[in-house]
Order: C-alpha cells, then sequence, then structure tokens
C-alpha cells in the first residue's frame, strides 16, 4: 500500500480495524474466528504432533537399526507404529494442508476476509485439538491402538484386543473425521462462494485448485472410514457381526471399506502439495505455469480416479483375476494425471529463469522423490511382482518417498515460503539451504534401501528380525538416513523459531509473488484487505494495474466495507459480486461444543452410555446457544443485497 | 592411526562389493529373485525390466532439472520451450504419450500375460495338495488330508506343481515363501491357494507378511524341496504314529508331557496328547527349528523354550508352566526322541 491515504479514506481503515479488531490474550485465542488465528493454532498443533510421530519413527528406526533389537518391547513397537501412521496421516498432514495452508492462506489468495464458516471453522480446530488429545491420552496410557493404522479385522476384533486400544483408534477416527469433515465443506464453499470479484474459475490461482479437489475427495471419502468404525464398534461393544466371518459376516468389508477411503486419502495427501508447488514454481521463476488448463484439470482428475483404485490395497486377498485386472489398470491410469503435472512443473522450471532459492530447493526435492515414488508405485501396479514385495519394506520405501518425500517437501518448502507473509520477517536462507539438503540426504539415505531390503523379503510390522536372513546392514543405512533426516527437520524448526523474532524485516513481497495475499502486509491485518480487490488473471499480483487501481480505490476510501464484519460473496463460475454477506466475529460457542463432543467420545470409549446422554444433553445446551447467538447476530446485521464496492472493472 | 584404514580405497572397495554382493546377488535366503521357480523367474525378469526403464525416466528428467540449473550460468545455452506451444508440446509427450506407451506395454505384459500365468492354479493342474494353516504365531501344515500334520516346516518335492490351500486358525496371516512364489494372504471364512513348484532342492525360508500380532515377526518357516524319493520318504514316516520312547529319561518324560499340561495343547499322535492349540510334535526331533523358525531345535534351546518361552517369544501363547528343570530335562529326551 504504498500510495498515500486520504484523510477521509484513513479513517474508514481506521474503521475496519477497530470493527475487526482481535482480543488479546488467552480469551482471545480461545474465541477467535479469525482464519489466520485459526491457520496459526492449526499450523502449531499440527506441528506439535509432526514432532511426536517423528519421535516414533526414531524409535522404530532405533529399534530397527541391528537385528533382535530391545529397545522396545513388542506390544510397544506395536503402538508406536500404530500410532506414527495415525499421527502422520490423520493429526500431522491433514490438519496442517487444509488446516494450517489452506485456512490461512486460500481466503488471502482469493481476497476474502474470512473462510465461509468462520465459528465452523473455529470448531473444527478444536474438535481437532480434542481428537490429537484423545489419541494421545492413549499413548500416554500406554493403550494405544496397536493393530496399525489400517487396523485389520480380526485382529482389531474385541476377541484378539480386548483392551480399549482399538476403541481409541474406532471412536477417535470417528471425532477427528468430523473436524476435517467441517475443514473441507468451508474450503469448497469459501472458494467457490468468496473469491474477489473478477476471480471467476478461470482466473483461479491452481493452489486452490489442488485445495478444492483435495477437499472434496475428503468429503466423499471421510464418511466410508467414520462408517467403517461404527461398524468397528459396534462389533467391538454390542457383539454385531458385520466383520466376522463365523457369523456371515467378512473381514473384507474392512479392508474394502477402509481403502474405499484410504487410497483416496493418499491423494487428499499428496494434491495441497502439488498445490504449494505451483504457488512456489511459478514465483521462483518467473515464469506463468506451463498449461495452465491441463494442469488444473490434471489436479481434479486425480482426486476423481483416486476413488477407483482401492482393490491395489488387496492384491493378496485372493479375489478373481479379472477383478485385479480392472484395478491395475485404473492405478496405472492415474499415472497420466500426475506425469502431465510433473512434466508443468519441470518445463516451466525449465524455461523459466529459476532462483534456487529455499523454498524452491524444497520443491525441487518434491519432484525428485515424487518421480522416485511414483516409479516405484507403478511397479506396485504390475500385479506379479506386487505378490512378491505387498507388505514388505520396499512398499514402505515407495510410500514414504511420495507421502514424506512427496508430500511433506513441499509443506517445508511453503513453511520458509509463507514465513516471510505470517511474520514479517525474513528466515535465514543459508541455514534454510543446509536445513533442505539434510533432510534430502537423509530421505535418500533413510528409504532407498528399503527398496533392497523388501526386495531380498524383509516383510512390514516386524518388530525386529533375525541377524542370519541379510538385512542388517541395510538396516543400519536406514536408521542411520533417520537421524540424519531428524536432524535437517529440527533445524527447519530451529531456524523459523529464531527468525520469527531475529529475522530481517521482509516487506510486504519479498519474492515478487504471483497470487494475491502478497499484496497485503506481513502479517496480515485481520480485514485481510482494506479494499475488496479485482481480479482478471489467477497471477493477480503480477497485474500490476489492477493493484495500482486497488490503491487509488483506497484512496478514495471505496470498496473498504467498514461496517461491521463483512465480506462479498461472488457467483459460483465467474466470480461477479453476489450480495455483502455479513461474518461472525468472536464466538465462545466452537470451544464448548467441542468440549461436549469430547466428553461424548471419552464416555463412549469408557461404556458410560447414561453419562454420554448427559454430555448429548450438554452438547444439545450449547448448539441452542450458539444458535442464540447467531440470531442476535443476524438481527444486528442484517444481509446487505446491493453490491456498494463498486463494479469489479471500473 | 589405525581408526584411518578405514578410509583407505582398499577398504572401500571392500564396502561396495559387499553392498553390491548383499543388495543384488540375493545372498539373502528370503530374496525374490533368487530365482527358484518358473514364477519367481519370471516376476525377476519383469523386475529388472520395469528398474531399467525406471532408470531412463528417473535420470531423464532430472537431466531437465540439471539443465535448468545450468541455463543460468551458461547463458548461450540453447533452451528448448521458449516458446509456449513448445513447452506445451513437451507436456503433451513427456506426460501423456510416453508414459502412455510405456504403461500400456507394461498392463500387456504384467497384468494380462503374467498375472494369468502367476495366478492361483486350477486343482486339477496340480500333483498334490498340501494345507497350510496360519496360527499366532505358527504354522500347521497338514498333507493328505491329515493323515500327516506337522508345524513350521514344509516338505515338497522338487519340480513339481503343489497346490498350497491356506485358511486361518484366527486372525489375517500371509502365506509367503519369496524364492518359489509371491504372497497370498489367509483370512477367515476364505479358502485361498497358491502354487509352489521348486525348479531346484534347496531350503527356501518363508514369513508371515501380514502384521498378525505381538509376535509376527517371529513367524517365520522353511520350505524343503527335495528330490521325489526323499521327499516320500520324508512323508511316509511324518504319517506314521510317534514311537514309544526308550531311554529311562525319555520315557520318564512322556509320562510328565501328559500329565503337565503340555498335552492339553499339543498333537503327538498315537497318545494320549491330542491338543490343537500348539504345533503337533509327533516328529519333533525332525525338524531343524523351533517356535516358528525362531531358534534352533537342540536340546538345550528347546529346554530353554520350555522352561521360560516369554522370555524368547514376548505374548506367545505357550505359557511360562514352571515346570521344574528335572521335569524339563526329562520332557527335552523324550521329545528328542520323536524321529
Amino acid at each position: 500500500m504504498a500510495t498515500t491515504i486520504e484523510p477521509a479514506a484513513q479513517r474508514y481503515v481506521d474503521e475496519l480495524a477497530a470493527v475487526w479488531a482481535e482480543r488479546k490474550g488467552v480469551l482471545g485465542w480461545l474465541t477467535t474466528v479469525d482464519h489466520k488465528r485459526i491457520g496459526i493454532m492449526y499450523f502449531f498443533t499440527s506441528l506439535a504432533m509432526f514432532a511426536c510421530g517423528g519421535v516414533e519413527a526414531m524409535l522404530i528406526r532405533t529399534q530397527l537399526i541391528g537385528p533382535n533389537g530391545h529397545v522396545l518391547s513388542p506390544a510397544a513397537y506395536d503402538e508406536v507404529f500404530t500410532m506414527h501412521g495415525i499421527t502422520m496421516i490423520f493429526l500431522f498432514v491433514i490438519p496442517m494442508t487444509t488446516g494450517a495452508f489452506g485456512n490461512y492462506l486460500l481466503p488471502l489468495m482469493i481476497g476474502a476476509r474470512d473462510m465461509a464458516f468462520p465459528r465452523m471453522n473455529a470448531l473444527s480446530y478444536w474438535i481437532y485439538l480434542g481428537s490429537g488429545i484423545f489419541m494421545y491420552f492413549a499413548l500416554a496410557t500406554g493403550h494405544a491402538p496397536n493393530a496399525g493404522w489400517f487396523d485389520y479385522v480380526p485382529l482389531a476384533s474385541k476377541q484378539y484386543d480386548p483392551g480399549n486400544n482399538i476403541d481409541f483408534y474406532g471412536y477417535g477416527l470417528i471425532f477427528n473425521g468430523i473436524a476435517s469433515t467441517m475443514t473441507s465443506i468451508n474450503i469448497i464453499v469459501t472458494v467457490f462462494k468468496l473469491r474477489a470479484p473478477g476471480m471467476s474459475l478461470n482466473r483461479m490461482p491452481l493452489f486452490c485448485y489442488a485445495f478444492i479437489a483435495a477437499s472434496v475427495a475428503l468429503l466423499f471419502a471421510l464418511p466410508v472410514l467414520s462408517l467403517a468404525c461404527v461398524f468397528l464398534e459396534l462389533d467391538r461393544e454390542l457383539g454385531f457381526q458385520f466383520y466376522v466371518a463365523a457369523k456371515g459376516g467378512d473381514p473384507l468389508l474392512w479392508q474394502n471399506l477402509f481403502w474405499i477411503f484410504g487410497h483416496p486419502e493418499v491423494y487428499i495427501i499428496i494434491l495441497p502439495a502439488f498445490g504449494i508447488a505451483t504457488a512456489i514454481i511459478p514465483t521462483f521463476t518467473e515464469r506463468k505455469m506451463v498449461f495452465f488448463p491441463l494442469v488444473a484439470l490434471s489436479e481434479i482428475l486425480v482426486a476423481f480416479l483416486g476413488f477407483g483404485v482401492w482393490v491395489h490395497h488387496m492384491f493378496t486377498v485372493g479375489f478373481a483375476t479379472a477383478t485385479y485386472i480392472y484395478y491395475a489398470a485404473a492405478s496405472l491410469i492415474i499415472t497420466i494425471p500426475s506425469a502431465v503435472q510433473l512434466f508443468a512443473w519441470i518445463t516451466t522450471i525449465l524455461t523459466g529463469t529459476p532462483r534456487f532459492k529455499t523454498p524452491m530447493l524444497w520443491i525441487i526435492g518434491f519432484i525428485v522423490y515424487f518421480i522416485l515414488g511414483g516409479l516405484s508405485g507403478i511397479t506396485l501396479a504390475a500385479i506379479p511382482f506386487d505378490t512378491q514385495v505387498h507388505d514388505s519394506y520396499y512398499v514402505v520405501a515407495h510410500f514414504h518417498l511420495v507421502i514424506f518425500g512427496a508430500a511433506v517437501f513441499p509443506i517445508l518448502g511453503g513453511m520458509y515460503f509463507w514465513f516471510p507473509k505470517l511474520t514479517g520477517r525474513m528466515y535465514h536462507e543459508r541455514l534454510g539451504k543446509l536445513s533442505f539438503w539434510l533432510t534430502f540426504l537423509g530421505t535418500f539415505v533413510l528409504f532407498m534401501p528399503m527398496h533392497i531390503v523388501g526386495i531380498l523379503g524383509m516383510p512390514r510390522r516386524n518388530y525386529t528380525y533375525p541377524a542370519h536372513v541379510g538385512w542388517t546392514l541395510l538396516n543400519f543405512i536406514e536408521t542411520i538416513g533417520g537421524y540424519i533426516t531428524a536432524a535437517g527437520l529440527v533445524l527447519v524448526v530451529l531456524n523459523l523459531a529464531h527468525s520469527m523474532r531475529h529475522g530481517e524485516p521482509s516487506g510486504n513481497d519479498p519474492w515478487g509473488g504471483d497470487t494475491l495475499e502478497w499484496s497485503t502486509t506481513s502479517p496480515p491485518p485481520p480485514y485481510n484487505y482494506p479494499v475488496i480487490p479485482t481480479v482478471s488473471s489467477p497471477y493477480a499480483m503480477w497485474d500490476t494495474e489492477d493493484r495500482e487501481r486497488d490503491n487509488r480505490r483506497l484512496a478514495r476510501g471505496e470498496g473498504l466495507l467498514p461496517v461491521g464484519h463483512r465480506t462479498p460473496t461472488s457467483t459460483a463460475q465467474d466470480a461477479d459480486i453476489d450480495e455483502i454477506a455479513s461474518m461472525p466475529s468472536s464466538s465462545p460457542w466452537p470451544p464448548l461444543v467441542a468440549l461436549s463432543l469430547f466428553g461424548v467420545f471419552a464416555m463412549l470409549l469408557l461404556d458410560h452410555y447414561w453419562i454420554v446422554v448427559g454430555f448429548l444433553a450438554v452438547l444439545l445446551l450449547t448448539v441452542l446457544g450458539w444458535h442464540q447467538g447467531a440470531a442476535a447476530h443476524a438481527r444486528a446485521h442484517e444481509v446487505v443485497p446491493a453490491p456498494e464496492t463498486g463494479t469489479p472493472h471500473e | 592411526m589405525r581408526k584411518r584404514s578405514w578410509w583407505r580405497p582398499r577398504a572401500w572397495r571392500f564396502g561396495a562389493a559387499a553392498l553390491v554382493c548383499i543388495g543384488l546377488t540375493g545372498c539373502s535366503r528370503q530374496s525374490i529373485l533368487s530365482d527358484h521357480s518358473k514364477v519367481t523367474h519370471d516376476i525377476g525378469l519383469l523386475w529388472w525390466w520395469m528398474l531399467g526403464a525406471a532408470v531412463i525416466v528417473f535420470f531423464g528428467a532430472v537431466l531437465l532439472l540439471v539443465v535448468a540449473f545450468l541455463k543460468r550460468r551458461v547463458p548461450g545455452l540453447p533452451i528448448l520451450g521458449e516458446r509456449e506451444p513448445v513447452a506445451q508440446g513437451m507436456v503433451l509427450v513427456f506426460g501423456i504419450a510416453v508414459p502412455l506407451v510405456a504403461l500400456v506395454v507394461l498392463f500387456a505384459f504384467s497384468d494380462v500375460y503374467l498375472e494369468n500365468v502367476t495366478a492361483a492354479p486350477a486343482a486339477d493342474t496340480t500333483s498334490m495338495t498340501i494345507d497350510v494353516i496360519g496360527h499366532q504365531w505358527w504354522w500347521e501344515v497338514r498333507y493328505d488330508g491329515g493323515r500327516a500334520i506337522t508345524a513350521n516346516e514344509i516338505h515338497i518335492p522338487v519340480r513339481t506343481r503343489v497346490n498350497v490351500v491356506v485358511t486361518t486358525a484366527d486372525v489375517i496371516h500371509s502365506f509367503w515363501v519369496p524364492a518359489l512364489n509371491g504372497k497370498i494372504d489367509m483370512i477367515p471364512g476364505r479358502r485361498n491357494h497358491e502354487l509352489l513348484d521348486a525348479s531346484q532342492p534347496g531350503v527356501y525360508r518363508g514369513q508371515c507378511s501380514q502384521y498378525c500380532g505381538l509376535q509376527h515377526a517371529h513367524m517365520a518357516f522353511l520350505v524343503y524341496a527335495q528330490p521325489m524319493a526323499k521327499f516320500r520318504a520324508w512323508l511316509a514316516n511324518q504319517e506314521r504314529p510317534a514311537i514309544n520312547p526308550t531311554g529311562a529319561a525319555a520315557i520318564r518324560g512322556k509320562a510328565d508331557f501328559m500329565n503337565d499340561q503340555c498335552a492339553s495343547c499339543h498333537l503327538i499322535a498315537g497318545t494320549q496328547a491330542q491338543g490343537y492349540i500348539g504345533p503337533a510334535l509327533t516328529h519333533l526331533a525332525t525338524r531343524s527349528t523351533l517356535a516358528s523358525n525362531t531358534i534352533p531345535n537342540t536340546p538345550t534351546w528347546l529346554a530353554r523354550w520350555i522352561h521360560d518361552p516369554q522370555a524368547i517369544k514376548p505374548g506367545d501363547r505357550m505359557p511360562d508352566l514352571g515346570i521344574p528343570p528335572r521335569q524339563i530335562r526329562d520332557i527335552v529326551a523324550y521329545l528328542d526322541e520323536l524321529k
């Protein structure tokens, strides 16, 4: 906002600041509905979860550093590897991508002032936090889930796992799923309805396409998991027989349901990473993405096709060959949209003027590991080969290259990339590069030997292995790679934590970024943009005339919407202004609703069904309280039908 | 100064050679590339072709990134795709056309042709059937519908198509002998089957490859592929009931075995020990390992196992029975005679 602001306009900006001011202190954070604050809470919580999952990974690797390890007992090992999977997928990657990156960046990127449902947004965070506490309470008390994150029955049935361990899994995932479902609904509605005037679908950044694709997939995949968990708990608690073969049920029903969720889940994990890559690459190559429409289409196709391949997790259960051939073909086809995106990134880098700053390095690492993981994934669609390496360390190598190398690297790159936007400060560049190279090298040393050890016949999920089978040296190398990776990740956190206070001031746009968020201050004010921006291409920040016009409008005091928490809504396709929506401000109800839900699930777990009913009553009261507040709010600020921001194009 | 010798070239060459040996030639007893059956030969070939193609694709893509990196330093370098249509053409060629051809070839060869070759055999194409039943955490092996019952060791005649029918007594396990074939899951309510057809005699290690609980790590077994005559002799012996012990200690041991809780879980054919929970011990002395390929079958290890199984395999179904050492010696003497 370089231009001088007219005194009249300055008054409006002051009014905006007053209207959108956030309450200070702990209470402010507890009751906030600001997407940026919720995003930050998501960020730190999921980062803590990443640390927990990382410690679990290091325990696993330390146990396996040599044959006949004794770091963990068999029972502890089972809990740790199960929690590692659950943590990384449900408590780290999904909340980090949709919750932290999606929440913080999407409204900024589309020029909105908040998410579409700010209080539901807060609720989903508090529920997510509750589910994390729920699961980690299990680990702290030694009752963590212990049948793997895939939780196959009958191993997970009451007969073979009589404790509470699996109930923490069943109830915990249903609980957690509520949060993810709400986040995905919020993202979908926000991106479709709150885009800045002029940001029609073909002018929407690819980042938003990726998050839309992931959110839609999440919305359709999660109910299947929740249903599977409901069946599981009915079997365990009330003696139903959904999965009991001896009584007419089928353990393969669980496997089918789990992977109908589980495979789309893989793409839900990696799609936001694609989105981050497509946000970072144009900025650091000073070039628009090659083949924008095809890349957008590919992002959506990946999410769509991901629903049709789940049986490739079950190539060894003994289904008919014809069934398998279909799922192998479907799994191979999904290579095409992935390869399209891959070569669109590579071609963009090749034909642009790349600057290899830290965020870009993580994207290069991502591309390298995505190719490696993708190629090993293709080999797994060759059914005869898959029957050999299925459930061996070869598969562990494959999906860690994809989920860690390809999905987490862009998250880390994104942390560096948007760090100046969040804090207004710069990270330490040389340390950043060092952290990348350590992690990149460590990842290679950690996961590449796993392919070989898998081909040498080492099955997964073994708490130990004998000395005479020939796996010792490779496992030792892997563990060293694990330690190097961990050192790299610790360096990322140290770098960012130190720079948060001591980094150089970065200004609004240190990179020459291409999307709208770089046009506002760092960190952005609670209302994001004083003037609702207008957009005429997916690279809004590079349309300098548009941005200068925003400044002129600000100087004239146009398009500020300074009364109440207001943001314009727009038509889903063309992003013409639809109406001016009045947004809720801080509310104490989301954390209270989440707390009562926590009570419901905790008491379900402890089989105190009457207390469950009590907590349901409390839940009802909190929802009523929420509704009362909402009704009062609606009376105070009725929706303004006519646009008052002026037409998008003057 | 001695420490430094590690950095000498010779030490490196040795290390590299060791790595290549372990990594590629299949020194491991459980490698999928050990080529001991037609099926694993074909799958191994498939793997090498896929690896070759993958290496080409990987280095091709990395080369493009390297060019992008070098471009900054070498200004005169001609750059493909400066113009948008050329750049888009690269995406179409490398992102759609090339993968499509490669995937169709891979699909046709592996999933249509080879999958039909390696899929579970039709019953009438095999010359004998063995039932293998997964238990937490050991393998029950039955010949001729139960005329011979053994555990954790499977004997098959070499160059013979053997139909292995796999089921489970409890949770899901997965039957896998990497040197002979891919894996097949053992699932409650299902009877899956798989071909074992060893092309040369040998001892092949197999292991459970579906996570099945606390001792999933110690659920291995051995497959002995033998010439037909040797196999027949072995099977004939397995079909006989257990011999009566002759040594004084062994006679006492048999009585102890029957009177202690051993007999309630284990089967010894021809005696009143008819338990089904643990492995059959009718011819235990013919087996080379104990506790599902966890420890060697020697009198010392057997005594240790009976004394404290939970120390060797924590969580195992065999409890610490608190049998006095003298009785353990007798029981070991008895079991040692069960040839």
